[in-house]
This record gives structure tokens, sequence and C-alpha cells, in this order.
């Protein structure tokens, strides 16, 4: 494990470089093949307003995968991620259109844990149509 | 209807070990959009101190995932699947899933609650290498929507 980012060069309250993830029907369709997760309401928009869903929604695995960019990204070796998770408070909805949805992610050092083993814990906000679509969504990252 | 208590802390047997392949890393990492070379780039992964590709950190929810088919099919704990949306989402890591692993997956039953009529069931998957090294654990937290009329 290497990381790019030095535990001595943060606090709380760093904030690590934003990104925006747009997704389409298209983006849809090759999630569900790359992880086996053909539930219909992730593709066909029949079936998703037949159980009460406003149209197709995203895989929640997949904004939960988009997300976690925001910190591999900044601290250049994935592995440095040593615990991930995330509620799924609302669906990232998918229109049929040019322009798909966007996820927005943003996040910041919340609390430097561990000096030892120079661990950060670092708080996610995933947004989507102006809704909170990731809650708890915390990473532990172990930095150089 | 409530699902058994008495189901929290069983353990199902080990999966049949599940090997992973580069390609398959390769095609999970570009669905997600994900250009780290880490995941496509031996010699780039070797540069960060991995024996070969790593995978993106949620690659392994698939393996773990199925996994728990067992718990979420066991017709004696009766869960209605078609009621079930995922709630939460955790991995604790201990090394990075790599190309060549060869995976197994238990699957235990670590809570049931009962909210609202809601059924909340929280499944944690252990994965395990060829080795049997610890290399993951999965927790998912399942909720089965209340049926109509209850």
């Amino acid at each position: 494990m290497s990381a790019k980012i030095r535990y001595e060069d943060v606090e709380p309250g760093t904030e690590l470089p934003a990104q925006s993830f747009p997704v389409s029907r298209a983006t849809l369709v090759q999630y569900a093949g790359a992880s086996g997760d053909f539930n219909p309401i992730h593709w066909n928009e029949k079936f998703a307003k037949e159980v009460g869903l406003p149209d197709v929604i995203a895989h929640g695995m997949f904004t939960m995968a988009a997300a976690i960019r925001v910190v591999t990204d900044w601290v250049g070796d994935p592995a440095a991620v040593v615990e991930y998770g995330v509620r799924f408070t609302k669906p990232v909805v998918v229109p049929n259109d040019e322009t798909g949805a966007l996820v927005e992610v943003s996040a910041k050092v919340a609390a430097k844990l561990d000096d030892e083993a120079r661990t950060v814990r670092v708080d996610l906000t995933a947004m989507s149509a102006g809704q909170k679509v990731l809650g708890m969504s915390r990473a532990v990252v172990a930095l150089a | 209807m409530a699902l058994d208590q008495s189901f929290v802390g069983r353990t199902y047997p080990p999966t049949a070990p599940y090997e992973v392949g580069r390609e398959k890393i390769r095609e999970f990492a570009e669905a997600v959009g994900d250009a780290n070379p880490a995941y496509t780039d031996p010699e780039a992964a070797k540069a960060l101190g991995h024996p070969d590709v790593i995978a993106p950190p949620t690659f392994v929810f698939a393996i773990t995932f199925k996994a728990a088919g067992v718990v979420i099919e066991d017709p004696q704990l009766g869960l209605d699947y078609s009621r079930v949306v995922h709630g939460d989402q955790k991995f604790a890591y201990n090394r990075p899933v790599r190309a060549g692993d060869r995976l197994t997956v238990t699957s235990t039953i670590e809570a049931i609650k009962s909210l609202a009529g809601n059924d909340i069931l929280d499944i944690r998957g252990e994965v395990h290498d060829e080795a049997g090294e610890h290399v993951v654990t999965a927790f998912t937290k399942l909720v089965a929507r209340a049926a109509e009329g209850e």
C-alpha cells in the first residue's frame, strides 16, 4: 500500500477534490452486466413504474462505486481504503434522455483516527437532482 | 410476518471458491468509469506494491451478495425477496481483492429486527482467500418492506 497523501498534510476539514459522475441508461446496462445485478428496476421503465418507482433507478452499488472514486483518485492507491460504508437514502432516478442523471460527490476529512496507523475518516456527500442519495457515507483511509 | 429471531447468529457453509480474473476486474472498472491503472495494468499495480491488478473497493459485493443468496432464499427463514431493498452496505478490508484470488464467502445472520412492519436483516459475509487468510468482510443490511394490509 502506497498512498500519495501524507497523514501530516491533512487536518479535519481538509476537502478532497469533488467530482461529478454522469449516469445514463447505457451506464446502467453496462453496470448490470459487469456486476451481475440484472434487477429490471435498473433498465426496464415499465417494470420500475409498476413497482412504484418514478422511473428507472441506478444500482445503489453503482453510486457507491462512483462515490469512492473521490477518495481513491485523491489517495492514489485504492488499497488505502480500509473501511467504506454507505446508507442508500434516495434512489438516483435516470431518465431515458440525452442527459440522464448526475451524481455529485464531495468529501472531506472528518477526523484523524490513529497517529500510528495513520488513518483518517473521510465523510462523503453524494447528491443527485438536489437530493442526498447516500447517507452515513464514510471511509477510513490509511495515509502515507 | 416478522422473521424468526432464532436465526440470529446462524452461519451458513462457505461457498465454493470464486476465481477473480484480470478481465473481470477490467470489465467492472470500465463499467464504473474508473481509469485507475491499478485495476488494469499489472505493472502499475506492482509499482504500488501489489502482486497483480487489484479490484475496485466495491467489486467484491457481486461475490458476497451472491453468497448471501443462501440466507435470502432459505425457505425456513421465509424472507419475501420481492419486497427487499438494499438499506446499508459496508466493507472492512484486510487487503484489496486481486486477480488470481480464489475467494470463499461465509455468510452469517448478524441481526433481525422488525420496525414499523418492515423486516430488517443484517448479513455479514466473511471473505477468505485460498490460504485461509481474511481478505474483506461485507456487511449488508436488507429491508423487507411491510406487505400491504399488515
